[in-house]
Parts: C-alpha cells; sequence; structure tokens
C-alpha cells in the first residue's frame, strides 16, 4: 500500500469512528431510556400520580412532589422572567461601552459557570435564614431564579440582537422615544426568541435537584403546599429520596417518578423548539 | 408624566434588574466567606489544606480537604477522558465530513445529552452502569468514582462537541482550501490545520467542561458513595466536594454547628476552583478570539 492509498484508508476509518462517536452518546442514552421505561412503566398509574409519598413503597405516589414541582415552576417563572429579560434589554439597548458594562458582562458569564450547588449555599444562607423563609417554596424559587437569571440574560441579548436595527432606525424617526420603540418594536419583534430563552432556563430549573436539597428541600412533607410560605419538597428531589434507598420498590418508584420528569422536560424542550422553528422563519425579514 | 421622567425610571429600573447579577455575585462570596471565616477561627486552614482525612460527622473529628479534593479530581478526570476524545471527534466529525442535512438533525439530538437532569444520570449510573461495569471488573464496589465518572462524561459531550465545532468553524475556508490544495485528505486538513488552528476554542471547551464536572452534583452523590477517602483508585467508593454538601444538607446538622460550617469550607473551595477555571477560559476567548479576524 503506498502512501495515498495509506492516507485515504485513514480517511475511510476516522469517518467510520466519527459517525460511531456522534451516535454512541445518543443510543446510550436511548438504552438508558428504555431500562427506565422497562422498570418503571408499571407504576405509572393515576393512583401513583395522585398519592402521598409514604413509608411503603407500594402506597407512595408523587402528589405533593409535582405539585411542589409546579408551585416552584410558576414561583421561579414570575421572578426570573421580569427580571432577566429586563436585565437583558439593559445590557443589549442601554447599555455603553463602559468598564461597568464590561464589568457586570465578565460577571454574567462568571456567574453561569458556578455549579448549582453554590446557589443552594447562597439560597440557605441569605432566603432560608437571614430572610427568615424557612424551607419555603419562595425561598427555592428565589434560589432557582437567581441560577438561571444568567441563561435568560444571554437568551433575551441574542433575541435582541436579531431584531434588524433598520426597524429601530424607524421608529425612533418617527418620533418615537427610546423605549417606545423598545415596547412597540423590538419586543414584540423579538418575543419568539426571548420566550424560547426563558422556557429551555425554566426546564432546567424544572430538574435541579442539589440547590433545591441545599435549601431543604428534601424533606417529607405530608401535604400539598397551598402558599408560596409552606415547605415543599419536588420531583427531583423524590427521585433522590427513593434512589438512595436500598429497597428494590423504591427504586421501581424512583424509575417512574423519573419517566413524568422526563417528560415534563421534554415537552418543555419540545415547546422550546418548536417556538424557535417558528419564530426564526417569521424572521425572515 | 412627562415623558422625560418615565423614560428615566424605566431605565432606572432596568438597570436594576442587570444589578442584581451583581448582588448575587456579592452574596455568594458574602455568604462563603463569612461562613467560612468562622470555620477557619476552629480549625487551621494548613491541616485543612493538607489533611488527607475528612471526618467532621464522626466523633473523631478530622478535617483534611484532600479527600474530598481527590474524589473530585478523579471523578472529573474520568468524565473528560470519555468526553474529550468522543465530543472532538464529533466536532471534526460533524465540521468537515457530514453532510449539511446529517448535522441538522444530529446537534438538536446531542443537545438532549444535556436537557437530561443530573437526578436521572444518577440513577443510570448507579443502576445501569455500575452492574454492567461489574461483569468486566468483579471487583468494582456497588459505590465507586469510575461508573459516575462515565457518566458525567456522557454528559458533557454536547459541551466539548458543539463548543470545539463553533471553534472549527471559526477557521478561514482559506486555510482549509489550501490545504486541499496541497492534496491533503480531509483528516490530514482536520488534525493539522484546523485543529491547531482552532487549539484556543478547543481548549476553552475543555476547560468549560472541567468546570461543568468539578461542579456536578447529584450524579457523584448517588454513585460515587459517601466515603471520602485520598485515594485515585477509580474502583472504591469515595466523594466529592459536592457530594459532600448534598450529604450534610440532606441530614441532621443543627445549624451553626462547626459540621455544618464545612459545607461552606467546602462549598468556597469548590467556588475557588470553577472561579479560576472559567476566568481562564474567559482570559484566553479573549486574548485569541480576534486571531482571525
Amino acid at each position: 500500500m503506498n502512501r495515498a492509498q495509506k492516507n485515504r484508508l485513514k480517511d475511510k476509518v476516522f469517518k467510520g469512528l466519527g459517525i460511531t462517536a456522534t451516535f454512541l452518546g445518543i443510543v446510550i442514552l436511548a438504552i438508558f431510556i428504555g431500562f427506565i421505561l422497562y422498570q418503571g412503566m408499571e407504576r405509572i398509574s393515576w393512583e401513583f400520580v395522585m398519592s402521598l409519598p409514604s413509608r411503603f413503597a407500594e402506597q407512595s405516589g408523587i402528589y405533593t412532589a409535582w405539585m411542589g414541582t409546579v408551585w416552584v415552576l410558576v414561583c421561579t417563572t414570575l421572578i426570573s422572567f421580569p427580571l432577566g429579560v429586563g436585565a437583558g434589554i439593559y445590557l443589549e439597548e442601554y447599555g455603553k461601552k463602559n468598564w461597568w458594562n464590561t464589568f457586570l458582562e465578565i460577571n454574567i458569564s462568571n456567574l453561569a459557570g458556578v455549579p448549582s450547588v453554590i446557589y443552594g449555599l447562597l439560597g440557605l444562607g441569605v432566603f432560608v435564614r437571614m430572610m427568615k423563609m424557612g424551607n419555603s417554596i419562595l425561598a427555592g424559587s428565589l434560589t432557582l431564579s437567581l441560577l438561571i437569571l444568567p441563561v435568560i440574560i444571554v437568551s433575551t441579548r441574542e433575541a435582541l440582537r436579531a431584531v434588524p436595527s433598520t426597524i429601530k432606525e424607524a421608529s425612533v424617526a418617527m418620533g418615537a422615544s427610546k423605549w417606545q420603540t423598545i415596547w412597540h418594536q423590538i419586543l414584540p419583534a423579538s418575543f419568539g426568541g426571548i420566550l424560547t430563552g426563558v422556557i429551555l432556563a425554566l426546564s432546567r430549573a424544572v430538574g435541579e435537584t442539589a440547590p433545591l436539597i441545599v435549601v431543604g428541600a428534601l424533606v417529607y412533607v405530608p401535604f400539598a403546599p397551598t402558599s408560596p410560605l409552606d415547605e415543599f419538597t419536588v420531583l427531583p428531589v423524590q427521585i433522590f429520596n427513593w434512589v438512595t434507598r436500598p429497597q428494590q420498590e423504591f427504586v421501581i418508584n424512583a424509575a417512574a417518578g423519573i419517566i413524568v420528569l422526563l417528560g415534563i422536560t421534554f415537552v418543555m424542550n419540545g415547546i422550546a423548539v418548536y417556538l424557535r422553528n417558528k419564530w426564526q422563519s417569521k424572521m425572515n425579514w | 408624566m412627562s415623558r422625560k421622567l418615565k423614560e428615566q425610571i424605566i431605565e432606572k429600573v432596568l438597570a436594576f434588574c442587570a444589578l442584581v447579577t451583581i448582588l448575587t455575585t456579592i452574596g455568594i462570596v458574602l455568604i462563603l466567606l463569612v461562613e467560612a471565616v468562622g470555620f477557619f477561627q476552629e480549625v487551621s486552614i494548613v491541616d485543612f489544606l493538607t489533611g488527607t482525612e475528612w471526618t467532621p460527622l464522626f466523633a473523631d473529628k478530622s478535617y483534611g480537604i484532600l479527600p474530598l479534593i481527590s474524589g473530585t479530581l478523579l471523578t472529573t478526570f474520568i468524565a473528560i477522558a470519555v468526553a474529550l476524545p468522543i465530543g472532538l471527534t464529533i466536532a471534526v466529525y460533524l465540521n468537515e465530513y457530514a453532510p449539511r442535512k446529517l448535522q441538522k438533525v444530529v446537534k438538536p439530538l446531542l443537545e438532549v445529552l444535556a436537557v437530561v437532569p443530573t437526578v436521572v444520570y444518577g440513577f443510570f449510573a448507579l443502576m445501569i452502569v455500575t452492574p454492567f461495569l461489574k461483569i468486566f471488573i468483579p471487583d468494582l464496589s456497588g459505590f465507586n468514582a469510575l461508573s459516575p465518572g462515565i457518566v458525567m462524561g456522557i454528559m458533557i459531550i454536547p459541551f466539548v462537541s458543539s463548543l470545539s465545532e463553533d471553534a472549527l468553524d471559526a477557521v478561514p475556508d482559506s486555510l482549509r482550501q489550501a490545504s486541499y490544495g496541497m492534496g491533503s485528505t480531509k483528516f490530514q486538513t482536520a488534525f493539522r490545520v484546523l485543529v491547531p488552528a482552532a487549539s484556543s476554542g478547543i481548549v476553552v471547551s475543555v476547560i468549560l467542561a472541567i468546570s461543568r464536572a468539578i461542579g456536578e452534583t447529584m450524579i457523584v452523590a448517588i454513585a460515587a458513595g459517601q466515603n471520602p477517602q485520598f485515594t485515585f483508585d477509580p474502583t472504591v467508593p469515595i466523594e466529592t466536594i459536592t457530594a459532600y454538601i448534598v450529604q450534610v444538607s440532606s441530614g441532621d446538622v443543627p445549624q451553626g454547628t462547626i459540621a455544618y460550617k464545612t459545607i461552606f469550607a467546602a462549598g468556597i473551595t469548590l467556588f475557588v476552583l470553577t472561579f479560576i477555571l472559567n476566568n481562564i477560559s474567559y482570559w484566553i476567548k479573549s486574548r485569541y478570539q480576534e486571531k482571525y479576524e
């Protein structure tokens, strides 16, 4: 075999490797999910969804857990959506190129890299203890809001940047003020993109476990929360609780809980991808 | 209200939203520092950084962080050993070989790996990967560093692949064309021209992946055991910094005790580690990004 042939062979071998590598992770994940479905599907029932947790695995359900997840999701949305979008608008539309804004930007990219469990310690120190909120939904939601804020800010800025400057200029030329331009022109044009980013960030919040354990969500809650100041647990924490028990029956419960959690996560991501595609096709100015 | 005043108020409100991010950073640093200072008044910082025993929850207490650091480094190393070769291969393949159509299908599919909650990966590691590995390594303990390390590696594949692909994509086409013009194969072009040219971007992706692996919590909390040992043996139970924080938080440790303060001491160690890595990557990015522009 001469050198050219050898090189061509290497090329082919790598191509095969590339295809293998590309699908390796996806295939492994598919096997994992298949395993979960096989183990947990038998436990999925109306009863499982509507039962309170119990010492007996067969009677245990995820009612308090998913109610907690819904509460946390709603509160986190109410807090993080205005804050994140507001900060994104400020940085993209009002921020001038000076040291303060550079500092803000470096800080945000740094926050995005802080491990989630550290946000848990922040929540524990500030919300649970200093502000005396206890292990409440509010404390958990505030913690998660701060955690996903960088994600929302970055995606909001990207969506705002995608609006062509001609629209802005036309609006200003008509005599609109800065805020009128943003409110009536830029925000409606970029809303699909902003919403996509927010939903993706929230789907991350739904799956977060560690920061909520640290703020105290790993407690036995015998009732579903009725106010933001109630104690709570969420689906991923309930799953963690079951996984760490030695009995096989609880493992099956965990698998069933994971099916529900993955369902929620995938639906949220599906909605986000759908919105993004719809928005992108609309955005062909 | 005059229009000008209204505009000014709105700008102030928006500026406050941005300010929240600064307050978050200050809050993190202060909370960690205050509790850690309390901790270091009772435990010498030298013992903390050089001790090889970590037993704050036992009767006979020792506060050496090294076992937690060795556990963290071990799982991180395994994760990167999985994610780097696979992620880089994917990046080169998608950038250089794959047809456009395949790229469009595969990229979102890979992102699914990053979307799955980490507690779910923890379940996979404990219930599927560890039993599977036991077939080949009979001595493998039920809790170990190997299995969560591998699973973590699978989880961060999309980080490495998408960031590296962006870096490869940014290499000017003229370099690629020149290489083809010299008669190189795609393989030669990719590994002798594109990868070296995109090396700073690839290094950034690896550093961010390391930082992500160091901070990963649930996979190791579930599958690595809660047994801080100063060892680099991947087959025995260990504990990472993050897993320790979760262990203490999920148990009953009264506020204000030294055991309670340890999670903040562990937290500040973790924060400093990831902070340094993130800033190195930021520095490389801003320093080398404009090389081709």
